[in-house]
């Protein structure tokens, strides 16, 4: 994942390190400071105490432009910065409360302000299920400098050795004499300390946390409940217009005429455009107004004559030809060998054959496509629902040439992102439209349909497998040629389109076999909730089941016999993930106690089971279902174990296992990008149906917090959640989903 | 243009846009109030849900010239004063909200719900919000939300 920190650097190496800064009339702020050299600890500036403002940090220039973590004002008001961007992963909760963890400050007193893009926060992205893990740490030990301090203020106020002091609540204690003072107290003196080293401030026993691991609910839930909470499409500036942006439908596809004179003479439009593209941005047609209502009427008068270039021949029909030819064949590339499964099939006592299929997903997410933008005095704000602000101020760089430190971002609440927002094509074309206007704001709004037609599709695939068992009922050879896609190539399959060699279960059987041939095709690849695993976990679960009922054995017990004993297995070679078996099963037993594994029930119900580990977290789910005679399929519940080490915030992590599980379901049981004529079929949530309310399973989730650095949990709770179901279906009905959406299969039993 | 002076959260509204406008786009654009929200323009999810004379309709499939006289209130619309609506208060405890985005329909579809039917059951409740969608998948505490809201009942711990 690309981070903010990209460009080079050719004298001094950059580094961000924390210092700490005086607010006028007494206030305290710490932060974080990109610089070049030294740190330099005892270096203190003093700010107006109007300054230290996010908005301000932005347009504070130069290297030491701070990016605020604390501010503390001499009322004792601490406001703490999420730097992070907040899709509904909760993480503009959980960062903060790391840091009033070890600060030692009541969470129902502190203030949350969202951050806008500045590099020294680094790191800020959502994606990958990686905030957790890659800032608990930092978080704590900035949490842990800021108490350390105010401490030290004390102790020197008072005259008394500082390891007679203790923070609690936001109040420093001499614990010999009772003397107390508050944070707010302490902060100007605080702020003319040194910052000590980070490395060396003392942080909290985790027994002591009075914070973490409890149910704290979202620091912006009072807002969304009332209507306040601003996401990307919400922003108001003053003057504000309103654009619309029209692509080709065929991807890649350039304008050759269009009809801008009689669209710029309907009523409410500003303005209209043809845009060449090029640099990032696509080939498309503009119309600027005064209300997105007026936008959205003018682009349906558009006729607009296009370039469709070679691929509106495209479609999932001659997809499905190609990977019917493919599965004949050899793989075209091998990903992994291991030991030789050709003799382990000639001398198998069990050996089991299938064709998984898996279809092209949209994201979807709720909030369409939007962002905001102002191109001024050649300096270009944007304000963006991203999930990688970072990465949009590069892709901007690069389409419309504006240099990087001309080029501010706000991060604006997300309505959903699923990884969706990782690409920005939408903040560049918003952008592009800026820079024409030169001088007014402008807000690009996707209608439903273009976002669903120019996404950033989870690539579907199919997998041919084959699997041997010996007569002790133990996997014995795997092999699997897997046919994906390149995005227009043949050689490199696409985001999000890869399987890894060392994907469970290699590491797990003795002869193992992955090949992989690619399909070229022009529709654009990405990043899904939980890339990759999403797709394959479903396969490789699925079939791990066929070989269990091969072989004659419970699936629970197959599942814990392939994972072997407890220990931890290295990646191939040394190098790459550990994957842990005792970590795998742990999950598994879990999942099976707490769902009641094992019942004997009647024909027609079932219990399917499926584990999986991704993005550094163990999750097994264990589903019930129902399935009619008539085929009408009911889930009842899913239940899921998990292992992702210690939970941040309870709360949150239940909304994300039970989400993520709901999220797999509405997935698998509905969902289908197709294309024809080069163009994707599905425009809005008719033809491309979310999962409602009437149909959402009882769900539960638990935990083995392992003792271990926490790691994230805005995805491993999806991947296992399909292949759950369908081993669910197969145990009512004896019927082997090997094809999705679910809804397209015949699960009629008699 | 025409003219029209809407009933938005109790207070009169004069605005002057085309009589095709959604309701959604004049509460949006024209009058602010930015809670309603678009997600696809063809009463499909129901992010845009907003109550005229307390029934729960779909703005963003109202012209604004079909609103006339109804009482139209928007999410803006619910608290009194600052003060939170019972079922509110349950979406808090709760914690329901994921990315948030489809909340305010789900909330206003919910109030409509509980106005007149006060003692929901499950049943009700998936007809009631089954026009709504979450891409986030908050449904399960949705449903607790309005249970507790109907029972009184504070959150869950």
């Amino acid at each position: 994942m690309k981070t903010t920190i990209t460009e080079k650097q050719p004298l001094v190496a950059r580094r961000s390190f924390i210092k700490v800064t005086a607010l006028a009339g007494g206030g305290f702020m710490l932060g974080s400071y990109f610089g070049i050299g030294e740190q330099s600890a005892v270096a203190q500036t003093t700010m107006p105490a109007t300054m230290p403002t996010t908005q301000s940090a932005r347009n504070a220039a130069g290297d030491f432009a701070p990016s605020a973590f604390i501010r503390i004002s001499p009322s004792g008001v601490v406001t703490i910065i999420s730097k992070n961007p907040e899709i509904g992963q909760g993480i503009k909760t959980s960062l903060p409360m790391i840091i009033a963890e070890e600060m030692e400050v009541p969470w129902e007193s502190v203030i949350v302000e969202q951050a806008p893009l500045n590099g020294a926060f680094t790191g800020q992205v959502a994606g990958g299920s990686t905030a957790i893990p890659s800032n608990y740490g930092r978080m704590r030990r900035l949490g842990a400098t800021a108490r350390t301090m105010l401490i030290t203020a004390a102790a020197q106020t008072w005259n008394v050795p500082a390891e007679e002091c203790i923070a609690e609540d936001g109040v420093v204690v001499h614990t010999t004499s009772g003397t107390r003072a508050t944070y707010g107290e302490l902060a100007a003196k605080a702020a003319t300390l040194p910052v000590p080293d980070e490395k060396s401030v003392t942080l909290k026993e985790p027994k002591d946390f009075k914070i973490l691991g409890k149910r704290i609910g979202g620091v912006d839930n009072i807002k969304i409940a009332t209507g306040a909470a601003l996401f990307g499409i919400d922003q108001q500036v003053p003057d504000l217009l309103y654009a619309t942006y029209t692509k080709c439908p065929v991807f890649g596809g350039k304008v050759s005429s269009a009809n801008v004179d009689a669209i710029k003479k309907m009523r409410g439009v500003r303005d209209a455009f043809v845009l060449e593209g090029g640099n990032g941005l696509g080939a498309g047609v503009a119309i600027v107004a005064d209300s997105t209502w007026s936008a959205f009427k003018a682009q349906q008068k558009l006729q607009i004559t296009w370039d469709n270039g070679d691929k509106a021949t495209h479609s999932t029909a001659s997809y499905t030809e190609q990977a019917e030819a493919f599965a004949k064949a050899s793989p075209q590339k091998e990903v992994a060998k291991v030991g030789d499964v050709d003799a382990a099939f000639a001398s198998a006592a069990k050996t089991a054959e299938g064709m998984y299929f898996y279809p092209h997903l949209s994201h979807a997410t709720l909030e369409p496509q939007n962002c905001t933008a102002q191109f001024k005095d050649g300096a270009m704000h944007i304000w963006a629902p991203s999930q990688n602000p970072g990465s949009a101020q590069d892709v901007v760089v690069k389409a419309l040439n504006i240099p990087k430190d001309k080029i501010s971002i706000d991060m604006t609440r997300i309505g959903g992102g699923f990884g969706r927002r990782l690409m920005h094509d939408f903040v560049v074309e918003a952008a592009a439209i800026a820079q024409k206007l030169n001088g007014p704001p402008v807000k690009l709004t996707w209608t439903r349909e273009q976002d669903m037609r120019h996404d950033y599709y989870r690539v579907g695939g199919w997998h041919k497998l084959k699997g041997a068992v010996d007569e002790s009922g133990k996997v014995v050879a795997w092999s699997n040629h897997f046919i994906t896609f390149g995005e227009n190539s043949i050689d490199r399959a696409g985001n999000g389109a890869n399987v890894g060699a060392d994907e469970f279960p290699n590491r797990f059987i003795p002869n193992y076999n992955l090949g992989q041939s690619i399909i070229s095709s022009h529709v654009p690849l990405g990043f899904w909730r939980a890339p990759g695993s999403c797709a394959y976990a479903w396969t490789f679960q699925s079939f791990i089941d066929e070989l269990a009922h091969a072989a004659g054995k419970d699936p629970l017990e197959f599942r814990l016999t392939l994972l072997g004993e407890d220990r931890e297995v290295p990646g191939s070679g040394g190098r790459g993930r550990p994957y842990s078996a005792t970590r795998a099963k742990g999950v598994l037993k879990l999942a099976a106690d707490k769902s009641g594994w094992g019942k004997t029930l009647p024909r027609g119900q079932g219990q399917g089971i499926a584990f999986h580990f991704s993005h550094q977290g163990y999750v097994a789910v264990v589903a019930d279902v129902t399935v009619s005679k008539e085929g009408e399929l009911k889930v009842n519940r899913l239940t899921a174990g998990v292992d992702v080490g210690p939970i941040i915030n309870l709360s949150g992590a239940e909304n994300q296992v039970h989400g993520s599980m709901i999220d797999g379901y509405s997935a698998a049981l509905l969902q289908e990008i197709t294309v024809a004529g080069g163009q994707v079929e599905q425009g809005n949530f008719h033809n491309y149906p979310l999962l409602r309310m009437p149909d959402s399973p009882a769900v539960d989730a638990h935990y083995i917090e392992t003792a271990k650095e926490p790691t994230g949990l805005g995805e491993p709770a999806l991947p296992p959640t399909a292949p759950a179901i369908c081993n669910a279906i197969f145990a009512a009905t004896g019927k082997r989903i090997r094809s999705l959406p679910l809804s397209k299969q015949d699960l009629t039993w008699s | 243009m025409p003219k029209y002076t809407l009933n938005v959260n109790g207070e009169p509204k004069a605005v002057d846009v085309d009589a095709d406008t959604p309701l959604l786009w004049v509460l949006r654009d024209t009058i602010g109030l930015v809670g309603t929200k678009y997600g696809c323009g063809m009463s499909l999810c129901g992010a845009c849900t907003v109550h005229i004379n307390g029934q729960a309709i779909r703005a963003c499939g109202t012209p604004v010239s079909a609103v006339g006289s109804g009482k139209v209130v928007t999410i803006e619309g619910l608290a009194k004063n600052g003060e939170l609506t019972p079922l509110q208060k349950a979406w808090c405890d709760h914690d329901v909200a994921q990315c948030g985005y489809c909340q305010s329909g789900q909330i206003m579809s919910a109030t409509a719900l509980l106005a007149s039917n006060p003692k929901p059951t499950d049943a009700d409740i998936d007809a009631a919000m089954a026009g709504n969608i979450c891409r986030c998948a908050t449904y399960p505490r949705i449903r607790l939300a309005i249970h507790s809201a109907a029972e009184g009942k504070k959150g869950v711990e």
